[in-house]
């Protein structure tokens, strides 16, 4: 009986990706994230939604430690990934964010070539041993981002002349090219047209089956419409977390309700 | 038709009327403040170039001249050693038979004595024909046609400077060797051409004006402008990208920040002074050098340097550097690989600006002494390098322009063009490189 539980326990924590502990994140003295308590699971799609200044972006920030870039900013508790607390003193935030990629709110490509920017992530991190693995990771990255067949033929030209749409499946396929285990999105379709839209979202759904995947998003269709699991914040606390179609048909918390249904936010 | 409720469009409020003309008359003020400024410009230009432009053509007397074995070299074996005795006052007896000869060739006649005759010439003949002498020793003994620089006088009286009238007490040139000049002017032995030897040339002396030339001055600038670039450029950027990516945001950086802009209105002769205290009193680096031009000239340069570089830095979008670090890049990585070569071109265009306004930089240069005259012409001068006494290209124009001979004073203006090319020049090449690289993200 007992060896069950552990075995049990196993599976558990192996299918949990990430786990939140009571994290608190302030700036200066303003409080922006307050005993925030999730975990998000392996090869799902957690989607985080809310009221503008809610601490979302704050919060996905702090799972690849982003944050750090601001002098200011200050986190507490515990963020586990795989068992691993990625804010011990012993994690370098570099190998961590090579772990846990990120796509932002506006198409970011670095004023390179195509074939540049998804290689940049490799090439730093030294997984390729020579060019043609070099071409082959380029290649892989580019059909998962969905875009591969549209530059296969200008890998050359710089990634800032594709249209919006592009530039952000350019964006995803460079955050996929480094290998990480967790994908995070931040915004990734507010500077995007409904088609766009609609391209990277198919593609998020993609990408599910290889990564866990951590999307915050303003649009609750689109939370509808990609995630499994989402989680509501509200004024820096996590007010609700939980399957999305539970969230959405049946809320618990009255906040949750009323923001769905349109009457705060 | 139905009355429209007040005022019709079509008629202009007094309202309306009273801002259309306050706009008209602005317009008028902003187009005649452009209008002054091109005048101004026109002015300057003309000036300078009018005045300047004859320190560019200078007058030459052509003779052929007999290298009398006799007296460069009695011995008669081409020795050099003995040769090199002979001063330059032996050459002066060769040069005024050789004018007396080309007089009497050409059937002028003239009251004047050889020796008057051979006054004509620069001081700098003798000099110029014992040099030659030394170069080709078999030519002793041969005619050998040169074309000499004639003295300041009668290059001044070429050019109009010098005027029968004026030449009352002065006794550097008479009226007869006046209508001695007429007569060479006229069958073209006395020519005014172009000079290179006042780009290159360096001979300073007072009593040689028709030999002063910026040569040497353009060396000693041109050291110093690669002392500024050697030191200014990596200090500036480094402490730039430093203060703009990596430090942090506290009372310390603000002072540095604050005080980075203050040593930028620093008038430039307080570091004059700071180098003549500090590199020449304390640490006893030689006076005159280009070297210790360069150092103050640095301190000069480095706030342009790094305020222009920071602003080139801010002006990377942020998204850049979160891309970089978003796929793992660290600092390091995200800032070499990605912001530094985005701003490079701002980086550049600060760094040639700087260079230019220390280039016509001049009081820290008194200061410390630059404004040594320089013996030696182009090819030993660029040998002596950084440690000799030098010159600057501005040092040497305020050199010139205090010298009460209107000779140097014109050089001064031809200095004054010499130094505004190279300004234009490094000028447009920052433009250029600007608008080559600019980059849109």
């Amino acid at each position: 009986m007992n060896d069950m539980t552990v075995v049990d326990n196993t599976v558990e924590t192996q299918s949990i990706k990430i786990a939140a502990k009571d994290v608190n994140v302030y700036y200066g003295e303003a409080h922006a994230i307050k005993d925030v308590n999730v975990e998000i699971e392996d090869k799902t799609v957690t989607a985080f939604i809310g009221p503008s200044g809610c601490g979302k972006s704050t919060f996905l920030r702090c799972l690849n430690r982003m944050n750090d870039t601001i002098d200011i900013c200050r986190v507490t508790g515990d963020i586990l990934l795989d068992g691993e607390d990625i804010y011990d003193k012993r994690v370098d935030p570099v190998q961590l964010r090579a772990q846990v990629g990120m796509v932002f709110q506006k198409p970011n490509p670095f004023p390179k070539s195509i074939y540049d920017n998804v290689a940049y992530g490799p090439r730093i991190h030294g997984l390729a041993k020579n060019k043609a693995e070099l071409d082959e990771i380029v290649e892989k990255s580019l059909r998962r981002g969905a875009i591969w067949d549209e530059v296969k033929d200008r890998l050359d030209k710089p990634g800032t002349g594709l249209s919006g749409g592009q530039q952000q499946r350019l964006c995803i396929a460079r955050a996929v090219a480094t290998e990480p285990e967790v994908l995070l999105m931040d915004e990734p379709c507010s500077a995007l047209d409904p088609i766009a839209t609609a391209q990277v979202e198919e593609l998020i759904d993609e990408l599910r089956k290889s990564y866990s995947v951590v999307i915050v998003t303003h649009s609750m269709q689109q939370a509808a419409r990609v995630s499994q699991k989402t989680a509501f914040f509200h004024l820096g606390n996590l007010v609700e977390f939980g399957p999305t179609g539970h969230i959405f048909t049946n809320p618990e918390d009255p906040r949750t309700e009323s923001y769905i249904t349109g009457r705060i936010g | 038709m139905p009355k429209k409720h007040g005022n019709s469009l079509l008629e202009l409020t007094d309202r309306t009327k009273r801002r259309n003309a306050a706009e008209t008359r602005f317009k008028a003020y902003g187009i005649a403040a452009i209008a002054i400024g091109l005048l101004m410009l026109v002015i300057l230009i003309t000036t300078i170039v009018g005045k300047g432009v004859g320190a560019f053509q200078q007058t030459f007397v052509t003779l052929n001249v007999e290298l009398l074995e006799n007296k460069l070299d009695k011995n008669g074996n081409r020795n050099l050693d003995d040769i090199k005795k002979v001063t330059t006052f032996g050459y002066a007896p060769i040069i005024r038979g050789a004018i007396e000869a080309k007089v009497k060739e050409l059937g002028i006649e003239t009251p004047l004595k050889s020796k008057d005759m051979a006054q004509l010439l620069s001081k700098d003949a003798a000099a110029q024909l014992r040099e030659y002498v030394l170069a080709h020793p078999d030519e002793i003994g041969k005619t050998v046609e040169f074309r000499f620089l004639a003295q300041s006088r009668v290059d001044g009286y070429l050019k109009g400077r010098v005027s029968r009238d004026s030449i009352g007490n002065d006794k550097n040139i008479s009226a007869a060797q006046l209508d001695l000049v007429d007569a060479l002017v006229k069958v073209g032995v006395i020519k005014k051409t172009f000079n290179s030897a006042f780009i290159f040339g360096s001979d300073a002396s007072d009593a040689r004006p028709e030999a002063a030339g910026m040569g040497v001055s353009m060396v000693g600038s041109l050291f110093m402008m690669l002392v500024v670039l050697a030191l200014a450029l990596p200090i500036g950027v480094a402490a730039s990208i430093y203060l703009e990516e990596f430090a942090p945001q506290n009372w310390l950086t603000d002072i540095i920040e604050v005080n980075i802009a203050n040593l930028a209105a620093v008038p430039s002769i307080v570091f004059g002074i700071l180098g003549l205290a500090v590199f020449i009193n304390y640490m006893h680096l030689p006076t005159s050098a280009p070297l210790v031009g360069g150092l103050v000239l640095t301190l000069m340069t480095l706030p342009t340097i790094i305020i222009s570089t920071r602003a080139s830095l801010k002006a990377v979008p942020p998204s850049i550097r979160d891309a970089a670090l978003g796929v793992g890049a660290s600092k390091m990585q995200a800032v070499f690989h990605h912001v530094l070569p985005l701003a490079a071109p701002g980086i550049l265009t600060g760094t040639i600006i700087g260079l230019a306004q220390a280039l016509g930089e001049t009081a820290p240069l008194l200061l410390i002494g630059m404004v040594g005259f320089i013996a030696s012409n182009a090819p030993d001068s660029v040998a002596s390098g950084l440690l000799d006494p030098n010159s600057a290209m501005p040092a040497q124009i305020y050199e010139w322009a205090k010298r009460a001979d209107p000779a140097f004073y014109e050089r001064a203006w031809g200095g004054i063009i010499i130094l505004l090319v190279f300004l234009i020049t490094m000028n447009t090449l920052a433009v250029i490189l600007r608008r080559r690289f600019e980059r849109r993200w």
